[in-house]
């Protein structure tokens, strides 16, 4: 592979202001800034409330993207930062926000926007990114309560699905469906580690087995790697998958069989929703209001 | 009186015929669709070197992972505790050997008599393994053979991740792309290999004499590498991947005393 | 909040398991782990910083190896014997 590693989803950079919001009058304004590896989102709440927000990809110095980021959020808002009442940072490791009164980690952030984007019936959030996979249960207020994350081993992210992308010369964006397009579902490959699959994949090509049957059998094993991680947190309805992975319709439906239980859909940008990459700084802003709202002894 | 050992490797059988208890005769083979046969082929030319006939053999024992597929063994012997046997005979003061092969690493502790008393497994994971080497050579395009006198000649590398294959390739594009050279970068995926075999070892303890196997155990650029993370002096014998089979045939030759050929 | 250290990987599953909840910082575990893998951390829980035990970074991804000798596959370790809160178990299954 000679290419820059990619992230799963086309990136595409952009921001939004809902035209209903009226700051003028409120008080309670707060920031979420989250600084993911690929990209960093930011979101300005009113009173709990989105209000604005902007995503951009995160460059090589994160306090300087945590800053453009921020600054593209507030743009054509009419706010000003001095009328940010308390902005929390979230993001990958320990990233440095420097707008931000209080850093949380991206889990809590996390549970806390799935937790406003769905609603309070969201239990469980299958989190699948390009280099780890997290697990999350949380109640009905978006408090963690239990939580696992899978970094150690590429069986199951987006870079082990990518490797495959590779090897059967599948585009990417086209891997969910091509691994649906069998007529029956093969047994899942019997190694999950993906560097032996690869070469398990290689011997079922040679013995005649198609791209597609190839994937599904890679991809099954994928979602029990993924399902065994849910099933240690405790699945409870609703169900959500973020992340690379939740575009992968190959995963979404063999994960959804495994565990017995339909996800929620996700909402689309492009049609004015609030896309789940948002859910870090989404999260971040709500535990800001708390906090803020903390500080004042209400 | 022959013996003989068979390591049935998940990539490569290997084959060691002793003659009253000294080596007569080494024979390898790519394990393939066909193992068994193709470990035949070597035993039959591991003979063929030592100058006896399969009639002449006492008895063979076999290891590996591969070794319930091993042909006409009269047993079976785990890696090991042919490891142990091995290093000990190579070795006579070595309490700790390491083995490292093409897709699974192993440690183990023994006493004196060679007979192990612990152990620790990397298995069904490639890194650790030879696999981690290869993958990395290939993203780097650098022959594997290259790789260990390319790293050698770096001074310093930039960490890589040691727990996952591919996550070590992603780190080695990452590398590519910012232009570190490949010397520095081939010294990464040794320390990277070595970070990961010396966790295990340190599970067992680093008992000296501390002595390497397996295919990996050729490799200069691996060797120096742990050498540096074990911060002791490790051994290795001139032929290191035959150490299993060697361990088995010792074992062999053990239970065959006063056995007489067919 | 559980918290799972550790990791699933092709040979199998090993996680060091906290509970934050009944953890009271107190580091007897920190104390009796022989490989040294533990330490207090700050966790954000209900908005609040909470000092609790957690796994160090250095062996959360070599799990196997740093517990392999206190073997929680079949024993009671010694963190867990430590801990008077029950805040902290171990979920070892190799394949």
């Amino acid at each position: 592979m000679t290419e820059p590693q990619k992230e799963y989803w086309r990136w595409e950079e952009y921001h939004r202001v809902l035209s209903e919001g009226n700051w003028k009058n409120k008080d309670l304004i707060t920031a979420g800034v989250d600084v993911g590896s690929v990209g960093s989102k930011a979101t300005i709440m009113i009173d709990g409330e989105v209000y604005s927000w902007a995503v951009r990809r995160t460059g090589s110095n994160s306090p300087d993207s945590a800053q453009k980021v921020f600054d593209w959020a507030l743009e054509n808002t009419g706010l000003k930062p001095g009328d940010i009442k308390y902005t929390v940072g979230t993001g990958y490791g320990r990233v440095n926000v420097p707008m931000a009164n209080k850093a949380i980690t991206e889990i809590a952030c996390h549970a806390k926007g799935a937790n406003y984007i769905w609603g309070p019936s969201v239990r469980t959030i299958l989190d699948v990114g390009g280099q780890d996979i997290k697990a999350i249960h949380c109640d009905e207020t978006g408090r963690v309560t239990s939580f696992l994350m899978n970094d150690k081993c590429a069986a199951g992210t987006g870079r082990g699905m990518e490797v495959f992308a590779d090897l059967l010369k599948i585009p990417i964006e086209d891997i969910g469906k091509a691994s649906l397009n069998v007529e029956e579902e093969p047994p899942p490959v019997s190694c999950t580690c993906v560097a032996f699959a690869k070469t398990e994949a290689i011997g079922l090509l040679r013995k005649g087995w198609t791209k597609e049957k190839v994937l599904a059998a890679y991809t099954r094993a994928m979602a029990v790697r993924m399902a065994n991680l849910v099933n240690r947190v405790g699945l409870e309805k609703e169900f959500v998958i973020t992340g690379g992975q939740s575009k992968n319709v190959g995963i979404v439906s063999r994960v959804e069989t495994i565990l017995g239980v339909k996800t929620l859909p996700s909402p689309n940008w492009r049609e004015g929703g609030l896309d789940p990459m948002l859910a870090g700084a989404i999260g971040a802003a709500s535990l800001a209001k708390s906090l803020y709202l903390k500080s004042k002894g209400t | 009186m022959f013996v003989a050992g068979i390591d049935m490797g998940i990539q490569t059988i290997k084959i060691v015929v002793l003659k009253d208890g000294a080596v007569a005769g080494r024979a390898k083979a790519h394990s393939g669709f066909e193992p068994t046969k193709a470990a035949e082929q070597a035993l039959a030319e591991a003979l063929k070197t030592a100058g006896a006939t399969r009639a002449d053999v006492a008895l063979v024992f076999a290891t590996g992972s591969g070794m319930e597929m091993a042909p006409d063994a009269n047993g079976t012997v785990s890696m090991m505790g042919a490891d142990a046997k091995a290093g000990v005979h190579l070795y006579p003061d070595a309490r700790t050997i390491i083995d490292v092969g093409a897709e699974e690493a192993r440690a183990v502790r023994c006493d004196e008599r060679g007979i192990m008393m612990d152990f620790v497994v990397n298995e069904r994971c490639a890194a650790g393994a030879g696999t981690f080497i290869e993958a990395m050579a290939r993203a780097l395009e650098v022959k594997l053979e290259d790789m260990g006198p390319l790293s050698l000649k770096a001074e310093r590398a930039s960490p890589i991740n040691a727990s996952c294959v591919i996550f070590g390739e992603s780190d080695v594009v990452t590398l590519i792309h910012r232009q570190e050279s490949k010397p520095e970068i081939a010294r990464a995926v040794f320390d990277a290999m070595a970070d990961r075999v010396s966790s295990m070892v340190h599970r067992l303890g680093v008992n000296p004499q501390v002595v390497l196997v397996g295919g990996v155990a050729k490799d200069v650029g691996f060797v120096e590498s742990l050498k540096r993370k074990l911060g002791t002096n490790v051994l290795i014998p001139e032929y290191p991947e035959y150490a299993g089979a060697l361990g088995a045939a010792l074992i062999a030759q053990g239970k065959a005393k006063g056995a007489k050929p067919q | 909040m559980i918290v799972h250290y550790g990791y699933v990987d092709g040979s199998g599953e090993y996680f060091i398991v906290v509970d934050t909840d009944r953890c009271n910082g107190c580091e007897k575990c920190v104390q009796q782990c022989p490989q040294h893998a533990l330490e207090l951390v700050t966790e954000f829980i209900d908005l609040e910083d909470k000092t609790v035990v957690a796994v160090t970074e250095e062996h959360r991804k070599k799990i196997l190896y740093t517990c392999a000798e206190c073997n929680p596959a079949e024993n009671m370790t010694p963190c867990i014997v430590a801990c008077e809160k029950g805040a902290i178990r171990c979920i070892w299954k190799p394949l």
